[in-house]
């Protein structure tokens, strides 16, 4: 099988628009997450996220006309897709369309256009229902449009696994290029939902955390007083091309992909199986498939959301897979700083994992000021570390009880 | 403003094409691209500003911002 290797990486969300603004904020500790303006108290009773700021698509990606006709998931897919391409170098090179795909996650897709083309349907009758509403949210838009921007012509889909999306995306597309059916594939997610019905949603299945008057500490993964998730948006792209073509075009190779899992739960539609029935095979598979040794892992990116089932469940599989050498490995959940990502999470967490391996500095798990007793593993508390790294692990789990991990490997020419 | 006025207004917004380069002549298709799911947008964009209804068997007849006027000042009440 070919091996696969990252050549450029992007993403954004509420700590920064681009790799750089997300990574240096990351690695500062800093919070993205901020208390919703203007929005109506009586229908909004959560007000936090972690939300992207003073962002604007540029019209060379989607042009003035077009830019109010595609939902916001669209936007962010395309405005990463296009800073890991050019990190890649890719376009600078001749390749065969045909070669070329994109295979994206989301978890929810437009859900904002579904939401006021709903009211437009029942205020003002069919007839006012926008001819661009369904292209506006269909989850696999994002990768459409990549495709035409591009003339990408290789396979082209959307994978929607809830808050694993992405990750499966990834591990979908490395597939691609293992089997030699693609030479470079653009992976990842994006997402965009803070808009009211979701959150009444997640906030009814008291999914997510009520700390309204503390936005930057609400999310807290792994500490005592951790009350659920907060709701983020945004996106984490990265490209993948076959290894050695990579090397013979001359191009910059950031990582490896060298494995994956993919499970299922079969318990419950949202909890997690409190003994990581699916989530332990899921990270041991990723392991087997790199023919890694469990003691040669040295960072994780948890899913760690920070709410109070996942978070120990998830330290337990951790623990359960890795044994003694758990407590050698540096876990951290960047979502305290970013919130949750839903479907694009993976893809953010595998950007940070490649700049983990790259730079040799760990972003940091704040807001962890007492480690709930229950979740005993170094979480990288509240500042950066550096470490020099081999393989970063990250894990993705979502409702539906599916489960996606991937490994990266720091790559030595 | 003159009906023709709020056409090419209303077409210039969705288009982003500049109203001085909008004529009564200029045509949907050939002058500004538009594909049909553009022209079904405009018409309903029309329909609304204009409180006509345009019958979709005839919207295929609209080519020209001249035809469009031309259809709402004769069906405007």
């Amino acid at each position: 099988m070919n091996r696969v290797a990252v050549t450029g990486i992007s993403a954004m969300c509420g700590a920064g628009n681009n790799l750089e603004e997300v990574w240096s904020n990351l690695i500062a500790g800093k919070s993205g997450i901020s208390t919703l303006e203007d929005v109506d108290e009586k229908m909004w009773p959560i007000r936090i996220a972690g939300q992207v700021k003073d962002f604007e698509i540029s019209e060379d990606l989607l042009a003035a006309k077009e830019q109010s006709r595609y939902d916001l998931f669209i936007h962010f897919g395309l405005h990463c897709t296009d800073e890991a391409l050019k990190q890649s170098g890719l376009l600078e090179e001749k390749f065969d369309p045909l070669k070329v795909g994109a295979i994206l996650g989301t978890g929810l897709g437009g859900f904002p256009f579904i939401q006021s083309s709903t009211q437009t349907y029942w205020n003002r009758g069919p007839r006012r229902v926008s001819p661009f509403f369904i292209p506006s949210f269909i989850p696999n838009m994002a990768t459409g449009k990549i495709s035409m921007k591009y003339d990408f012509k290789g396979v082209n889909y959307t994978v929607s696994s809830a808050c694993a999306s992405a990750a499966h995306a990834i591990g979908a597309g490395a597939t691609e290029i293992m089997l030699g059916r693609h030479d470079a594939m653009v992976v990842g997610g994006s997402e965009a939902v803070i808009t009211g019905l979701p959150f009444a949603g997640f906030n009814n299945m008291k999914a997510l955390s009520k700390r309204n008057d503390d936005p930057t500490k609400a999310s807290r993964p792994f500490d005592k007083d951790r009350d659920g998730f907060v709701m983020g948006e945004g996106a984490g792209i990265l490209i993948l091309e076959n290894l050695e073509k990579a090397k013979a075009r001359g191009a910059k190779i950031l990582a490896e992909v060298v494995g994956f899992g993919a499970t299922a739960d079969a318990y419950h539609i949202t909890a997690p199986h409190p003994e990581g029935e699916g989530t332990i095979p899921c990270m041991q598979q990723a392991l087997d498939m790199a023919g890694v040794k469990k003691e040669e892992i040295d960072y994780i990116n948890a899913h760690g959301t920070s709410t109070p089932v996942g978070d120990v469940a998830e330290t337990k599989a951790i623990k359960s897979v890795f044994g003694d050498h758990a407590k050698n490995i540096d876990v951290s959940s960047t979502k305290s700083m970013t919130g949750h990502l839903l479907g694009a999470a993976g893809g953010l967490e595998s950007v940070v994992c490649v700049k983990s391996l790259v730079d040799g500095v760990l972003a940091p798990t704040i807001n962890l000021d007492n480690q709930d007793e229950n979740c005993d593993l170094n979480y990288v508390p509240n500042e950066a570390k550096k470490r020099d790294i081999q393989y970063a692990l990250n894990n993705s789990f979502g409702f539906g009880g599916t489960n996606s991990t991937t490994l990266f490997k720091k790559y030595e020419a | 403003m003159e009906m023709q006025e709020k056409v090419i207004k209303i077409v210039s917004d969705a288009t982003k094409v500049e109203a001085g380069n909008i004529k009564g002549e200029t045509n949907f298709v050939d002058d500004l691209n538009l594909d049909s799911l553009d022209m079904v947008e405009m018409m309903m964009k029309m329909e609304e500003e204009f409180g006509v209804e345009i019958p979709e068997d005839k919207t295929e007849e609209l080519k020209t911002i001249n035809d469009v006027t031309n259809f709402l000042k004769s069906n405007a009440n």
